[in-house]
């Protein structure tokens, strides 16, 4: 099952940064990148639960604001010598607007 | 037996159409052809060209009135189409009803206007056809008009260049970071954007407007959201296009965004086809020309009766502004198992990227010499497999077929008289010549030839040719880079952030030639920095390259949640403001309030979203962000100094808060804490900070260079001084000196180890001028900085960030 939910504008997220959606799962971050792409992952490091939302946006990765272990927004993958993952939320732009695949989240939790 | 054909819409798509349905299917059709426009057919493509003078309205006709006649065309043009009777197969035009046996809908789209207040003031148009082209050119006949272009994407830039060729004052508003985002990254939209202002042309980035203003009924000028009134005789609003279906959904036909049409361009109705810009194939609509030509064989083939199947294929832009040479084709973004290839000649004002995904070229984007574009866009529309040529593919197809090329093998095939430093034009052989002669390392080279000695990005090269001459006698010199994105280091970059006048991230990325395409967390803080401290006033501050408690103006905490700190000047406080804290405190849950050791009180555990709301409790009692998260000022510490001290010898008190009023809210390359101390007993530990005073019964003796953190570093004595406009002139001083030799989070003891404290003394203590220069400058920055931003955060404008984008928790309760 798909169900795509508008959850914003694209331009209500700074380009280069995140805003984070609020579900029954916890936080899901939700990202822009310099090229308008947009991706959802978790709000938490796998590192120590730091706030992804609010690290710095570089290419398609963020770096964690509290220890700095870098995700990768596609795959949500710790990059580097690190280890460790994120779940990522399918998502896309549609004439402007933020969808995000609510069903994705249902089935996160049954799991 | 002959079929009745009936168009509605003569553009480019439906004239392709009819081209190939007479060269196939002579004879077969009986056509009428309905326009909104009163003529025919042209190239909306070459419309540009129009208007900035290139060529004229008669050359862009593509089907004239005689091409209608001799293929039997019934032309309807500047009728409107009032409706469709499908069941009984008849469109209704104003002067009458046609029946038709095959209808196709090629209405194309409208212009987006953005519904700003006074968008339909006279004097705002579109840019879509003739007669918005018309309007444009009119304006050029007037000495000193003004147009303001709404959208810096392909078409408002073909508008605001056209009308700057005719002698307009043109200025592009963009609403995004940089130009014609959707096809070119941040890199290629610097280097478009200096070359439109080097043709007089204003453009304004990341610019809102909010309102059309209007005189005696005309558009004269747009107001910004941040206030800024720009004047102007017409506007332009070229911002997009929607698909123009009100016929087709009149008629009942399936649409979505566009006409939803099948692989054969067949809606939902098999008797009518669409095409061109009004349509919507899997989910996708389309602006460009070339997938509307693969259209228009579809629908051709289909009215034959002969199956065809449109297929969307990697589409390829070039814009057409004389000088501006760019071109973007296919998927440019980052990504798993993709990997850039870039090269940049910030000389030549040369920039290529190339996005591969495994074996296979995905994207291109170039600036400046798009000469291989037709050859890589055949590439990724081939999906051709390029492994083998990898290492030289950015070069060309010149570059294919050779052997796989040692680096060091070009430079020795290099002539001597070629060109290795391009700044100060120093070729091979006098690279060469000084090495025989006795030049063995490469600031040898640097000192004797000044090869490498400005920009430094040729220094590889350089490098290269020692290591040719010299073999196993030269080693590489090891210097650290400042991240993995460039092999140039702080202080390399600061260099070239002055001399050659970068005023932006992505000039400075351009011109150094950064690696990646947006920079890293580690270069993006930095480099912000060195612009802020470099271009006061003029370079706008990065928030996204801000680490997160520079952005929040909040220290983060563990758990997610933030600690407050308001200023205490010097470390005074009072009863009221106590009393301010303590009901903070209260009202947000504070966890924990903690007495720093900065002399001030620090609230933790303070949700996000509670941030402006503190914030404007603290600022209406008086009090303003003490920025404890900040590479700039925390704190002045003061002890109680002549006002009730015994042993005091000046008002350190009253000096300390002075001197922290006077330097608050700069950016320094570190954090920078200060302190005063009434007399040599030193209670506010002026030995430990970055700058400390100790005061004497005679004045002031100026401490510089301690910290007590990773490492415990006692200051060394700067100077002594008289007056306390003295303390203040020489902290500044000393400060701004700083600020502007620092790396980025290079504590201050750090930067006094590197240079030494007789430079310092030097400029700040023994040359005056020096010293008087210093200050100004770091006066003149502070007008600048010394806004609370707190107080700027709790605007309304900023407020819905700190709230979360969407709240689905109810939703998913259901």
């Amino acid at each position: 099952m798909t169900n795509w939910t508008d959850i914003g504008a694209l331009e209500d997220i700074p380009e280069r940064g995140a805003r984070v959606v609020k579900t029954h799962i916890g936080c899901v971050a939700v990202f822009r990148t310099i090229d308008n792409e947009v991706f959802a992952i978790d709000d938490a490091c796998p590192h120590k639960g730091g706030p992804l939302s609010e690290g710095i946006v570089h290419g398609r990765s963020v770096t964690c604001p509290l220890h700095n272990m870098v995700l990768r927004l596609d795959t949500g993958l710790a990059q580097g010598a690190d280890t460790g993952a994120v779940n990522t939320y399918p998502i896309r732009v549609e004439g402007g607007r933020i969808l995000l695949d609510t069903a994705k989240l249902r089935r996160a939790q049954v799991a | 037996m002959t079929k009745n054909l009936v168009v509605i819409g003569a553009g480019m798509a439906s004239g392709r159409m009819l081209e190939h349905l007479f060269d196939t299917q002579p004879g077969a059709w009986n056509v009428t052809l309905f326009n909104a426009e009163p003529r025919g057919n042209y190239n909306r493509l070459m419309l540009s060209p129009v208007l900035s003078g290139d060529k004229t309205y008669a050359e862009i006709v593509t089907h004239d009135t005689d091409w209608y006649e001799g293929h039997g065309v019934t032309c309807r043009f500047g009728e409107k189409v009032e409706r469709i009777d499908r069941a009984a197969r008849i469109v209704h035009g104003e002067n009458g009803p046609v029946p038709y046996d095959r209808l196709v809908i090629a209405t194309g789209s409208n212009p987006f206007m953005i519904p700003l207040p006074g968008h339909d003031l006279p004097g705002v148009i579109p840019y879509r056809d003739l007669e918005d082209t018309e309007r444009m050119m009119g304006l050029g006949a007037k000495p000193g008009a003004k147009a303001i272009v709404i959208g810096g994407g392909l078409l408002g830039l073909e508008a605001a260049a056209g009308m700057a060729a005719r002698g307009v004052d043109v200025t592009v508003i963009h609403v995004m970071g940089h130009l014609m985002e959707r096809q070119l990254d941040e890199a290629a939209g610097y280097l478009l954007k200096k070359a439109l202002e080097a043709k007089g042309i204003t453009v304004l980035t990341s610019a809102n407007s909010k309102e059309i203003m209007g005189t005696d009924g005309h558009v004269s000028g747009l107001l910004l959201d941040d206030g800024t009134e720009l004047p102007c005789d017409l506007l332009v609003m070229a911002v997009g296009i929607r698909p123009n279906v009100a016929l087709a959904k009149e008629a009942g036909l399936a649409v979505g965004r566009g006409i939803h049409v099948d692989d054969a361009m067949i809606t939902s109705d098999e008797h009518i086809l669409a095409l061109g810009e009004c349509v919507e194939h899997q989910g996708a609509i389309f602006g460009l020309v070339a997938p509307l030509y693969d259209q228009a064989k579809v629908a051709a083939d289909t009215l034959g009766d002969t199956p065809a199947i449109f297929t969307p294929k990697e589409v390829a832009t070039k814009l057409k502004v004389t000088g501006c040479d760019l071109f973007s084709a296919g998927d440019f973004a980052e990504g798993d198992g993709r990997d850039d290839i870039v090269f940049r000649d910030p000389a030549r004002g040369i920039y290529k990227r190339l996005v591969l995904e495994g074996e296979r070229l995905i994207g291109a984007v170039m600036y400046g010499d798009t000469a291989d574009g037709a050859w890589f866009h055949g590439l990724i529309k081939d999906k051709t497999d390029v492994s083998d040529m990898r290492d030289t593919l950015i070069f060309g197809p010149a570059f294919q077929g050779g052997a796989q090329s040692d680096p060091l093998a070009a430079v020795a095939a290099l002539p001597a008289d070629a060109e290795i430093c391009g700044c100060n034009g120093v070729c091979k052989s006098t690279i060469v010549d000084a090495i025989k002669g006795g030049a063995t390392s490469l600031t040898d080279v640097r000192a004797q030839t000044k090869a490498s000695a400005s920009c430094g990005t040729c220094t590889g090269l350089v490098e290269q040719v020692m290591a040719l001459s010299l073999g196993d006698a030269f080693e590489v010199q090891t210097v650290k880079p400042m991240c993995p994105c460039t092999p140039l280091t702080h202080m390399d970059v600061r260099r070239l952030i002055k001399s050659r006048g970068l005023k932006s991230m992505a000039a400075v990325m351009q011109e150094c030639g950064w690696e990646t395409s947006c920079g890293c967390a580690s270069c993006r803080p930095a480099l912000n920095y060195y612009l802020l401290c470099d271009w006061p006033g003029e370079y706008q501050d990065d928030d996204q390259s801000r680490f997160v408690n520079e952005r929040m103006h909040s220290n983060i905490q563990k758990d997610g949640t933030y600690s407050v700190v308001p200023r205490m000047w010097g470390g005074i406080t009072s009863a009221a403001e106590l009393r301010a804290i303590a009901d903070a405190a209260d009202k947000y849950n504070v966890q924990t309030v903690k007495v720093t050791g900065g002399q001030r009180i620090d609230l933790l555990g303070v949700k996000k979203q509670d941030l402006p709301d503190i914030w404007a409790d603290l600022n209406a009692a008086g009090m303003v962000s003490g920025q404890a998260y900040a590479k700039g000022l925390r704190t002045v510490k003061t002890c109680v100094g002549t006002d009730h001290c015994r042993f005091g010898t000046q008002d350190s008190t009253g000096l300390g808060i002075r001197m922290e009023k006077a330097l608050w809210g700069s950016w320094t390359p570190a954090k920078v804490k200060m302190a005063v101390s009434g007399c040599p007993r030193n209670c506010s530990e002026s030995t430990c900070k970055d700058v400390g005073v100790i005061c004497v019964d005679s004045g002031y003796v100026l401490h510089i260079g301690g910290a007590a953190g990773l490492h415990i570093q006692g200051t060394v004595v700067m100077c002594t001084v008289k007056t306390e406009d003295e303390v203040l002139e020489y902290t500044a001083a000393v400060l701004q000196l700083y600020r502007e030799e620092a790396a980025y989070l290079e504590r201050m003891y750090k930067w006094l180890d590197n240079v030494g404290l007789d430079h310092i003394v030097a400029r700040v203590v023994t040359d005056a001028d020096s010293r008087k220069a210093l200050a100004d400058r770091f006066y003149y920055a502070q007008q600048f900085m010394q806004q609370d931003p707190w107080a700027e955060r709790t605007k309304p404008a900023f407020r819905n960030l700190w709230q979360p984008l969407a709240d689905l928790t109810l939703e998913a309760a259901e």
